[in-house]
C-alpha cells in the first residue's frame, strides 16, 4: 500500500495549496490547410481544428475527475498563421475569426498562433499579419497572438521592434472598452519556444509533429508551503526542498500528459515546468521569494532568490520527466500574482527590477500595465531591451505590456479571472525614438569571450 | 484499476461502515484499509479494486462525495497512479 503520509500530502497540496495542472494544450499543425483561396483555407483550418480537438475538453475533464487533479485550462496552439496566410495575399483577419469560431466549437478558452516569426526579416505574409493583429484581437475573444522579433542566432530585428511598439499600442486602443485587453493577448518574444503550452505566447512550431499534447504544470502555493516548513534552513537546504517539491509537481504533469495523449491518440510532447501564479491567495511566486526571506518582492536580493528558485524548479522537474520543454521556469506576471501586485503597489517593485528579474527566470516583462500616454517608440524600446537580455543569455524573453489608455501611474486595470488586476507602473519618460527609428538589425552576439 | 478513497474529517461513529457499504453496493472490492487519528482529525484511506464495478468512476466518486457532504467529511476517490507517480522514483 502507498504511504499514508504521501497520500495526505498530495491531498493537502491540491486542497489547500492550489496545486493544479495549469493547462493541457493541443498543438495542431495547419501546414496542410494552406490554400491561395482564403475561404477554402479557413474552411480547412476549421475542419482540422474541430476534428483534432473534438475530445480535448472531455478527456481533460475525465482525467480531472478520475485523478482528482484540477486541470484549469484546455487550450489549442496552431502553426503561426503568417505561414498559412502567406499564400492568400490579403488581410489574414478571416483566419483569426475562424480560429475563434473553432475554439468556441470545441470549448477551449484560448487558442494561440496568430503569430509571425520575423527575427531576421519579414517574409511574405508576415508584415500583413503583424499589422492586422490589433483588428484580429479586437474582433475575437479567444485568439492569442505572438511575434518573435529576435534570437541568439539572428540578433534582433529592430524594424520589427518598432512595428510591434505601434501594434501593442493599437491593440490596447482598439479594446479600450474591454480595459485594453487586446494587448494582454499579445506577446513579443525573443527566442520563442515552439512547444510552449502557455498563453498568450503559445504557437505550434513548424518542426513539431502534426498534432501533439503539451502540459503546463503549476504550483507556487505548494513550493511556498514547503519552504515555510524550514524557517531556519540554509539557502542550499531551501534549494533542495524546492527541487523535491518540483519533482512531485512535475510527476503529476507527466502522468496527466501521458494519460491524455493515450486517450486522445495523439503523441505526448512536453511538460512545461513552470511555476505559474494566479491572483488567488496562496498561489503567488512573489510570496515564495518573501517566504525565503525578503520583506517585499522587488527589494535587493530578489534577483538572487529568484535565480535560485528558477534553477531548483528546473533541476527537480528534469528528474521527474523525460520530456521537458516550453518555457520551463518561474513566471513573474505582475497582474496575475497577488504578491507582485502588492509589491508593485507598495513601490517595492519597479519596472527596472522586473527587467533584472527576467534575466534569471522565465519569461519576461509579463502583464505589466503602463501609462496610457506611453509613446509607441518607448514600448518598442522596452521590447528591444527585453529581447537583448534573451539574445545575450540564450534564453526566451518576452514582453506583454498593456498600455492603459486613459490611465496614469497609480491607477489600476482590472481584467478579472486568471488575468487579475494590475497597477499602472511608472516608466522612464525620456525618449528612445532616435534609436528605434534607426531601424535595421542588431547583429547576433558573440558566443565566446563571455563576460 | 485501483482507486484510493480518502476520508478526512471529525471522527464519528460508523464512517468505515458507510463508506464500505457504498463500495459493496457498487461492487468495488476493498483491498486494504488504514486509518489514523491525528489530534481529533480522522483520516481513513482505503485501496479498492474498481475494475468490476457496476457503475462508472464518475458516479461512484459522486456518490462518495455526496456521503462526505452529508457527514461533514471530505471524501475523495482518486486513481492510484497519481500517488505512485508523485511519490516514487
Amino acid at each position: 500500500m502507498i504511504n499514508v503520509n504521501d497520500i495526505l500530502e498530495t491531498i493537502r497540496m491540491i486542497q489547500d495549496e492550489n496545486l493544479d495542472i495549469r493547462t493541457i494544450t493541443m498543438g495542431i499543425s495547419l501546414l496542410d490547410c494552406i490554400d491561395a483561396d482564403i475561404d477554402k483555407a479557413c474552411a480547412k483550418v476549421y475542419e482540422k481544428i474541430t476534428r483534432c480537438a473534438k475530445d480535448l475538453v472531455k478527456v481533460g475533464e475525465d482525467i480531472e475527475r478520475e485523478y482528482g487533479i484540477p486541470i484549469i485550462n484546455k487550450r489549442i496552439s496552431v502553426t503561426p498563421i503568417a505561414i498559412v496566410s502567406a499564400a492568400c495575399n490579403q488581410s489574414p483577419v478571416p483566419f483569426a475569426k475562424t480560429l475563434d469560431k473553432a475554439a468556441e466549437a470545441v470549448g477551449v478558452n484560448l487558442i494561440g498562433g496568430y503569430s509571425a516569426l520575423v527575427q531576421k526579416g519579414f517574409s511574405a505574409g508576415d508584415e500583413a499579419l503583424i499589422r492586422s493583429i490589433p483588428e484580429a484581437l479586437a474582433c475575437t475573444t479567444r485568439v492569442c497572438s505572438s511575434v518573435n522579433i529576435g534570437s541568439t542566432k539572428t540578433g534582433i530585428n529592430l524594424d520589427a521592434c518598432k512595428l510591434m511598439g505601434q501594434v501593442v499600442r493599437e491593440a490596447a486602443e482598439r479594446t479600450v472598452d474591454q480595459k485594453c485587453f487586446g494587448a494582454a493577448k499579445l506577446v513579443v518574444f525573443c527566442n520563442a519556444p515552439e512547444d510552449n503550452p502557455f498563453m498568450a505566447g503559445a504557437f505550434h512550431g513548424v518542426g513539431e509533429p502534426d498534432c501533439i499534447i503539451n502540459v503546463g504544470v503549476s504550483g507556487p502555493g505548494v513550493v511556498r508551503a514547503a519552504v515555510a516548513k524550514y524557517p531556519d534552513a540554509s539557502i542550499s537546504e531551501i534549494a533542495d526542498v524546492i527541487k523535491k517539491t518540483a519533482f512531485k509537481i512535475t510527476r503529476m504533469g507527466q502522468l496527466v500528459g501521458t494519460v491524455a495523449s493515450e486517450r486522445l491518440g495523439v503523441p505526448f510532447g512536453i511538460v512545461d515546468l513552470s511555476l505559474a501564479p494566479t491572483p488567488a491567495v496562496g498561489d503567488s511566486v512573489a510570496h515564495i521569494l518573501e517566504e525565503i526571506g525578503l520583506e517585499k518582492c522587488g527589494t535587493h536580493g530578489t534577483t538572487a532568490t529568484l535565480a535560485m528558485l528558477n534553477d531548483a524548479v528546473k533541476k527537480g522537474g528534469v528528474m521527474a520527466s523525460s520530456r521537458i520543454g516550453g518555457l520551463s521556469g518561474a513566471f513573474i506576471p505582475v497582474s496575475e500574482d497577488a504578491g507582485m501586485i502588492d509589491a508593485a503597489k507598495s513601490g517595492s517593485l519597479c519596472i527596472e527590477k522586473l527587467e533584472a528579474m527576467t534575466a534569471v527566470c522565465s519569461v519576461g516583462l509579463d502583464m505589466i500595465c503602463v501609462p496610457g500616454d506611453t509613446p509607441a517608440d518607448t514600448i518598442a524600446a522596452i521590447i528591444a531591451d527585453e529581447a537583448a537580455i534573451g539574445m545575450v543569455n540564450f534564453k526566451t524573453t518576452a514582453v506583454r505590456v498593456i498600455p492603459a489608455i486613459g490611465c496614469d501611474v497609480g491607477d489600476e486595470l482590472s481584467f478579472g479571472g486568471l488575468f487579475g488586476s494590475g497597477p499602472v507602473m511608472k516608466l522612464n519618460s525620456f525618449s528612445s525614438s532616435k534609436f528605434i527609428n534607426r531601424g535595421g538589425q542588431i547583429p547576433a552576439p558573440l558566443q565566446s569571450l563571455k563576460n | 484499476m485501483r482507486a484510493v478513497i480518502t476520508v478526512i474529517g471529525k471522527d464519528t461513529v460508523g464512517i468505515l461502515a458507510k463508506v464500505s457499504a457504498i463500495c459493496a453496493e457498487y461492487n468495488a472490492n476493498i483491498i486494504d484499509v488504514t486509518q489514523t487519528v491525528m489530534q481529533d482529525l480522522f483520516a481513513m484511506i482505503m485501496l479498492a479494486q474498481i475494475d468490476k464495478m457496476k457503475t462508472d468512476f464518475t458516479a461512484f466518486s459522486q456518490e462518495m462525495e455526496a456521503l462526505g457532504k452529508e457527514q461533514n467529511l471530505s471524501i475523495r476517490v482518486m486513481h492510484e497512479d497519481l500517488f505512485q507517480s508523485m511519490h516514487k522514483i
